[in-house]
């Protein structure tokens, strides 16, 4: 666990979906496009020129970049995430495993960004917050790692290996 | 004098979104972002057409298109033609190319048909019966031997099992990636079949993938010792190469960093330049003796290949190397690729593969020596079907090189020897070799020749064949359009309708 996680008790459900994005900075390009797709997947569109044209993109995985190392940082999805026992509305819950926002509840407080140890939460235009929630609405995969050319970013279950 | 491109990037501003990733994907810095106009341009001189950013661009915006600007239409001066002497008036150089030739010579797999049963003799599914694509590569015993015991004697000589008649041609460690050879590596052995070092020795992370590898000894003995020899399945000889024949690899001192100088046993930086011929062979006698040197540092359990390019003598040339101890000759045709090659050479030294296999294993057949060695093809086989048409004119085995590194990505631009591959393969700069992920390059190889497999068998279950040694030198199964008789005669095939 991590010690600034010591002694958060959340009982949540994991549940099912034990599937994670995790990084491989190895063979990270820093070509930014997982966080294009992960804009566009945002929007709704069908077209992604339409979607993102003459917008400035603020999406939910971001591209940290230093000394030629680049890697993609998005929610963790932790066990015991710090924003959901920040969150003092209940706008943050833990949905089968996925940390999950409901924005009718998010008041704005930004608790949650100043509590997510990797800077994962982001206030979003209509001023409630936004985090990745795994594309669970889109399908199999999260479009940030569908859009990966390199496979520097994978969609899986390491439950196994990790406990 | 400055020459317009011959390529232009277009772009479409109407589904650009900015988002940079061309910019900073093209290693040649064709594309730039200009802040303050907020949009990308592009100066077309630096592009080599390699398609990264097109293959990239998340909305399509960008294509590469022939550059319409030409000079006054001449068949005989083309635009290359002339653009080839302004760049000569210039630099006073020798032209350099990279890949194979790309000249308008026939193409003899494209003029060959194949034959499938009808009626009498019935064709097989390859989905519902056995089909057998294994091949052994090595020399056929001469006749069975029986021991004092009665009986048969194993007196087999050292032979290379694979599960399909396709291996990966010699491309070096230093002219390709790490990550490239990774991919080749890993996807032979998880196919069984075997890839190889080319000349320039073999890293050690890969000595694992030794049973699927061949380990090649060529002019400049560039990473050779006794290890090395004993690491592979098999040893070839490289005598020459089809994209060019005559003269020896050449890889820049700019690819010759870490772990590539040492594994060619060189100084960082100093051009590595293998001689035109090997030092100590100028007649099958001498061939015989390197062979036998590398059977004896291996105790005679590897096979040895002898690979040459196709030219014009290649029958006489084959006949000769079969009585020398080799067990495996390689040919490589004239639209083998390469790393670099001057454009002369690689554009009008040798002859098709086509040709050459026919004749070659006419040759052997009629001097009954067909047996003391495998042949194995490469220099342009693009498909299965040429694989298949390849085994019918009297190949054992095809070497494809190209078309590999087209699964890990090449767009074949044809820019190698300026080392900044935009797809990881060819260039050493480790911005750009960490492009290929041989987690994903390997699985594309096994796809592509996993695919090539199926359709070899049902190719093979059309014509009414369940094993690809019965194809094997099956000319009747060939047929060709629009050639000649003497065409005709050499591929020793009939002519459709006939
Ligand atoms: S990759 Fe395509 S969308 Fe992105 S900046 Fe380049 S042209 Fe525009
Ligand atoms: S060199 Fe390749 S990446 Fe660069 S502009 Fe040309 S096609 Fe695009
Ligand atoms: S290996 Fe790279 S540089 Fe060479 S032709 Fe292919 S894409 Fe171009």
């Amino acid at each position: 666990m991590f010690p600034w996680a010591q002694g958060v008790k959340i009982t949540s459900n994991w549940g099912e979906n034990m599937k994670r994005v995790y990084v491989n900075e190895k063979w990270c390009l820093g070509c930014r496009l997982c966080e294009y797709y992960c804009a566009f997947a945002d929007t709704g569109e069908k077209d992604m020129a339409r979607a993102l044209k003459d917008i400035k993109i603020n999406p939910r995985i971001k591209i940290e970049e230093k000394d030629g190392i680049s890697f993609a940082v998005n929610c963790r999805h932790c066990r015991e995430p710090l924003c959901v026992k920040g969150c003092i509305t209940g706008g943050l819950s833990v949905i089968d495993g996925v940390v999950s926002i409901d924005k009718e509840k998010c008041v704005s407080c930004y608790t949650c960004v100043l509590c997510c140890p990797f800077g994962a939460v982001s206030p979003s235009e209509s001023g409630a917050v936004q985090k990745c929630e795994l594309c669970v609405n889109e399908g199999a995969h999260p479009a940030c790692v569908k859009g990966c050319p390199n496979a520097a970013i994978v969609y899986e279950d390491r439950t196994e290996a990790k406990m | 004098m400055k020459i317009y491109p011959e390529y232009e990037i277009m772009r479409n501003y109407d589904k650009c979104i900015n988002c940079r990733a061309c910019e900073n994907q093209c290693a040649n810095e064709a594309h730039e972002f200009l802040a303050d106009a907020n949009k990308l341009v592009c100066d077309d001189t630096k592009c080599v057409n390699c398609h990264r950013c097109s293959a990239l661009c998340p909305t399509r915006a960008i294509k590469i298109v022939k550059s319409g600007n030409t000079y006054k239409e001449n068949t005989n001066w083309s635009n290359k033609t002339l653009n080839e002497i302004y760049k000569q008036a210039e630099s006073g150089g020798v032209l350099l190319s990279g890949m194979g030739n790309p000249e308008n010579f026939p193409v003899y797999f494209d003029k060959i048909l194949l034959n499938a049963s009808q009626v009498t003799n019935p064709s097989i599914d390859p989905l519902r019966e056995p089909m057998e694509s294994k091949i052994h590569l090595g020399a056929r015993p001469k006749k069975a031997e029986r021991g004092a015991d009665g009986k048969i004697k194993n007196n087999l000589t050292p032979q290379l099992s694979l599960s399909m008649p396709v291996m990966f041609s010699a491309m070096s460690y230093g002219s390709i990636s790490y990550n490239a050879h990774e991919s080749l590596a890993r996807a032979s052995a998880e196919l069984g079949i075997l890839y190889n070092t080319g000349e320039g020795g073999l890293h050690e992370d890969f000595y694992k993938y030794g049973e699927n590898t061949i380990v090649q000894v060529a002019s400049g003995r560039f990473g050779v010792h006794k290890t090395y020899l004993n690491s592979g399945a098999a040893i070839e000889i490289k005598m020459g190469q089809g994209a060019k024949p005559g003269i020896g690899g050449h890889l820049p001192g700019t690819k010759i960093v870490g772990d590539i100088s040492a594994t060619r046993m060189i100084p960082e930086g100093t051009d590595a330049i293998s001689p035109a011929p090997h030092h100590d062979i100028y007649s099958i006698e001498d061939l015989r003796q390197l062979i036998y040197s590398l059977k004896e540092v291996t105790d005679y359990t590897k096979p040895v290949i002898v690979k040459i390019a196709a030219v014009h003598n290649v029958a006489a040339i084959a006949s000769g190397i079969a009585r020398s101890g080799a067990d495996i000759i390689a040919i490589d045709g004239f639209r083998g690729g390469t790393g670099a090659a001057p454009t002369r050479i690689r554009d009008n030294v040798g002859i098709p593969i086509e040709l050459a296999l026919a004749c070659v294993d006419q040759r052997l057949r009629d001097e009954g020596i067909r047996n003391n060695v495998s042949v194995v093809v490469g220099g342009s086989i693009r498909s299965s079907s040429d694989v298949v048409k390849a085994v019918a004119l009297g190949a054992d085995c095809c070497y494809i090189g190209s078309g590999a590194l087209a699964a890990l990505g090449c767009h074949l631009c044809r820019t190698c020897h300026h080392g900044k591959c935009n797809w990881g393969i060819a260039t050493q700069i480790p911005e750009l070799t960490k492009r290929l992920n041989p987690e994903l390059g390997h699985k594309r190889l096994v796809n592509l020749m996993n695919a090539w497999k199926h359709e070899i068998t049902e190719m093979m279950g059309g014509m009414g064949i369940n094993s690809i040694e019965s194809l094997k030198g099956n000319r009747l199964m060939l047929r060709g359009v629009g050639l000649n008789e003497k065409e005709l005669g050499i591929l020793g095939i009939k002519h459709a309708g006939e």
